[in-house]
């Protein structure tokens, strides 16, 4: 691993696989370290900040010499999402894959997604796994308003819109499951390191 | 209770804001210039971190409906029941606190009365109508005065990295020695800064990564983002520099058409 400092109070730690990045955001989260604030992983960094800049010089070596839990150690869970697949985009994805509206779903739903960390927008999971065949641009014109429970396709993500916003994703369906929930607890339904199953709603 | 006859520009409520959920894409939010919302706290007698309203450029016009007492401007005072409040211009810089002694009692959202202007948590900003309950947030007595220091001028002072070598040398060089303008699409989320783009060390794209308040974020057209309170949790862009957190008040209270320049801290 290595270590780049991110202001008074914060270190980017670089690690070499998003499995790593599971293990040591786990790991510091279990060891509860004094004056940690946040642990943000991201594809292939933990950021960890701390309230204090005193709290951040034991952190180095700290870091450096946290032993990590093993993969299958790592909490995980897999969460359905059931999905309507038909989205106003669906017609424009399959010509632009030059597939049908069954493969376009078959294909969506067949793979088990890692949620690589969440960001963007509360409770928004960055999804490692999509099928390169439905790799499709970003539309040209983004919509000012796309509903919450919007399930969408751009470039090699795909994703749930959590709340209403402006966007550009292809979309090609739509679930109510509840992405972000305030008063829930806790009020993400995905995490980091969570995976994720579309599944075609009848 | 407090009715908004006037909502201002952009007035929120706004407190020490959301820390700790960043991991699940909440932004901290909270007031820009924390160290002017802890001293208007301070001067009412206010537990630090009870909620106070934030306001820009233009403050609210607000009828108390009981007695208060009121820090604004920088000055205490007593507003009896049925007063008129017109909070009028900021002042110098561009984001000012108004705090009411016992706190603003609004229904607290994931621990924060914070209003996070990017992913909309919280309470929504003051609209016209709007009534607003008085909390009982109180730590001690109100203060008869209180030395207000005089602000540090000059640059802003930057810690290097994360990733400063996203940045040729003559990039880093440009960031330190321009005079940059805050440009208009600036908010509490972060300073649009613009002069002449900095020269960026290949074209790589950076996976996604947090990001700290007061990171400098260089995107591909090379015009820097310096980020504020309330700050996206993730960033796709390098952050080649972060401000020290003493000089973030002063960075909060930038207005467009302002100019600043920035050092590394020695």
């Amino acid at each position: 691993m290595r270590l780049r400092t991110a202001g008074e109070c914060g270190l980017l730690v670089e690690l070499a696989d998003l499995q790593e990045v599971h293990r040591l955001a786990a790991a510091v989260r279990a060891a509860d370290l004094p004056g940690v604030v946040d642990v943000v992983p991201g594809y292939r960094t933990v950021l960890v900040t701390t309230d204090e800049p005193a709290a951040l010089t034991g952190l180095r070596d700290t870091l450096s010499s946290l032993p990590l839990p093993d993969p299958e150690q790592v909490s995980s869970r897999v969460v359905e999402v059931p999905v309507v697949y038909d989205g106003a985009d669906l017609a424009e994805v399959c010509r632009l894959t030059d597939l049908a509206r069954s493969e376009v779903v078959a294909r969506h739903t067949a793979i088990e997604y890692v949620v690589a960390f969440l960001g963007f927008t509360p409770g928004f999971p960055y999804l490692i796994g999509l099928d390169p065949g439905l790799h499709v641009p970003r539309r040209a014109t983004p919509r000012t308003a796309v509903p919450a429970g919007a399930v969408g396709l751009a470039g090699a993500q795909t994703g749930v819109y959590p709340a209403a916003s402006p966007g550009g994703w292809q979309l090609i369906g739509r679930t109510d499951v509840v992405l972000f929930d305030a008063r829930r607890d806790p009020p993400a339904l995905l995490a980091p390191g969570y995976r994720l199953r579309f599944v075609e709603a009848t | 209770m407090i009715v908004v006859q006037r909502p201002g520009l952009l007035t929120t409520v706004q407190d020490s804001g959301r820390p700790g959920l960043a991991h699940l894409g909440v932004p901290h939010a909270g007031a820009a210039d924390a160290a002017a919302y802890a001293r208007a706290n301070r001067q009412v007698g206010n537990r630090p971190g009870a909620a106070a309203l934030e306001l820009t450029a233009v403050g609210p016009q607000l009828r108390f409906e009981v007695d208060a007492t009121v820090a604004v401007h920088d000055r205490v005072r007593f507003v009896p029941a049925g007063t008129v409040l017109d909070v009028g211009p900021v002042g110098s810089g561009v984001r000012g606190y108004l705090a009411v002694r016992g706190g603003l009692d609004v229904a607290p959202v994931l621990g924060s009365r914070s209003t996070c202007t990017l992913s909309r948590l919280g309470p929504p900003p003051l609209r016209e109508g709007d009534r607003i309950a008085i909390g009982r947030d109180v730590a001690r007595e109100p203060l008869a005065a209180e030395l207000v220091r005089t602000e540090r001028t000059g640059p802003l002072r930057l810690l290097l990295g994360p990733r400063d070598d996203a940045l040729t040398d003559a990039g880093l060089h440009a960031l330190l020695t321009q005079a940059w303008t805050v440009a208009p699409a600036s908010d509490r989320t972060g300073l649009r800064l613009d002069g002449l783009p900095l020269e960026r060390a290949g074209t790589a794209e950076l996976p996604s990564e947090g990001l700290v308040v007061g990171s400098v974020q260089v995107p591909p057209d090379g015009c820097p983002v310096l980020f504020l309170a309330n700050h996206p949790t993730t960033g796709g862009y390098p952050v080649v520099a972060v401000v020290v957190r003493a000089d973030l008040p002063r960075a909060a209270q930038t207005a467009p058409g302002d100019v600043l320049r920035f050092a590394v801290q020695p």
